[in-house]
């Protein structure tokens, strides 16, 4: 995640400082993608010297606050009107794992499935219940709940998968106990 | 918790000799009060079979069914029937609504068929759609009715009056995201409230509503996940 354009677009609200960002950025995210102050600090500086902010002196308590330059406008907006790109996707343990374990010999498939299933569903349950106690909250966040929403459909989206990867499996699986006599004639074929 | 519903070692063969299938194997089943229990499995796995059985819609070939300490099989026909319209909510796959009757009618029929009088009995009605976020249709046939409006409507029939056990099988098939999930907030808050629910769904989405989720395969249960603590999020979270 760029952290870069995070911190640019919460500046579009008004100058601030490298506490503040953070704390803007966990409460839209519910401290979901954690930030490190150092990180925030050394991405303002590389900011500053890129032009896309600038020092807007200090508040009360001697806190260096930044403001965005024109240029730092101007990236703001080309970052929300260019949609994300999907062309690398980024690695996927379970994806990899689960194409091994189909290739590698002595691995039971059907119950790497299950387990993840099983732990994936308890991760769903669990941002369930953290959006139930938002919807009880008196104001709920829009933003973190947006948030929570993308992880309870990326973790369904997951098990919909699991599911899909175990019917084809055991698609395979009868189709191969189904047809041992013609699997020598296919082999003379070749 | 007490069981409101128990399954002990139920088995349902459908057909005879060659073509029987074996819907469901010898599965043991629980669902307490205040606690809402989804199964999940893919078609065929015998998931309505459970539900119907559960709601004594249907009797098991060996087993016993058991709601709030009855023994369905031992039921007198009558008394079953009781049960259905008094204890049990049932919302089936496909609405079972009546068409000559409009939604507020449909809502209120278990109940005036229990002997309420029927304006107490269209009132409950009507505080039930209400509470599907379809009161103002309560005067419209099914027919009338969108696919999702009218699943509202089955699913206000079952939860209307003071049920024990809510029984739903897909309820959220024809909803929108949104809808889906307002009535998933409604089943979970009749559980909070002391019901036992159980909720046949494809969708995980909404299963991880339940406090437990039974996972189904050719009439076994196979795999069930309960509750996990809060640091199990944090660590999928952060996984991927
Ligand atoms: N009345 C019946 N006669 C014969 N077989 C039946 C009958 N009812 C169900 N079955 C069979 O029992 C098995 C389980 O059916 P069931 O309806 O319980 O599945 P399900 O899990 O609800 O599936 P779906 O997700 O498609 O609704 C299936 O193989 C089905 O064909
Ligand atoms: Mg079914």
């Amino acid at each position: 995640m760029s952290v870069r354009q995070a911190l640019l677009a919460l500046l579009e609200q008004g100058p601030m400082y490298g506490y503040q960002l953070r704390s803007e950025f966990e409460q839209r995210t519910g401290g979901t993608w954690p930030l490190n102050v150092g990180q925030v600090y050394t991405t303002l500086t590389r900011l500053e010297r890129d032009g896309l902010v600038a020092g807007a002196g200090a508040d009360d308590e001697g806190h260096v606050v930044y403001r965005l330059t024109e240029d730092g406008h101007g990236e703001v907006a080309t970052w929300f009107t260019t949609p994300v790109a999907r062309t690398q996707p980024p690695r996927d343990e379970l994806a990899i794992k689960l194409a091994l374990a189909v290739t590698v010999p002595g691995v039971d498939v059907g119950r790497v499935i299950q387990q993840q299933r099983t732990a994936t569903m308890k991760a769903l349950q669990d941002y369930t219940r953290l959006k139930r106690s938002e919807r009880g909250a008196e104001r709920v966040d829009l933003a973190w709940g947006l948030v929570l929403d993308s992880l309870v459909f990326a973790a369904e989206a997951e098990i919909r998968w699991l599911d899909h990867c175990e019917s084809r499996l055991r698609r395979a699986a009868r189709e191969q106990s189904a047809a041992p006599a013609s699997a020598p004639v296919q082999e003379e074929a070749r | 918790m007490s069981a409101v519903l128990t399954l002990d070692r139920v088995s349902r063969v459908h057909g005879e000799g060659a073509s029987a299938v074996e819907a469901l194997k010898s599965v043991t089943f629980t669902a307490a009060a205040g606690e809402l229990v989804a199964v999940m499995g893919p078609s065929g796995s015998g998931k309505s079979t459970l539900l119907t059985l559960a709601g004594g819609l249907d009797s098991p070939t060996s087993g016993t069914v058991t709601v709030e300490g009855a023994d369905l099989g031992s039921l007198g026909l009558k008394d079953r029937a009781r049960m259905r319209r008094t204890a049990i909510g049932y919302v089936f796959q496909d609405f079972n609504l009546i068409p000559a009757l409009t939604a507020a009618e449909n809502v209120a029929l278990p109940l005036e068929l229990d002997g309420q009088r029927p304006r107490a009995a269209r009132a409950a009605a009507r505080l039930a759609l209400d509470e599907v976020g379809i009161g103002h249709l309560a005067d419209r046939f099914p027919d009338d009715m969108s696919g999702g409006q009218a699943q509202r409507v089955a699913i206000a029939r079952a939860v209307v009056g003071e049920r024990r056990l809510i029984l739903a099988d897909e309820p959220t098939g024809a909803l929108d995201t949104e809808t889906g999930e307002d009535i998933l907030q409604l089943l979970r808050a009749r559980c909070d409230a002391g019901a036992a629910g159980v909720l046949v769904t494809h969708e995980a989405r909404h299963a991880a509503w339940a406090d437990r989720v039974v996972f189904l395969r050719d009439g076994v249960v196979v795999d069930e996940s309960g509750s996990a603590p809060v640091d199990a999020l944090l660590d999928a979270g952060q996984g991927r």
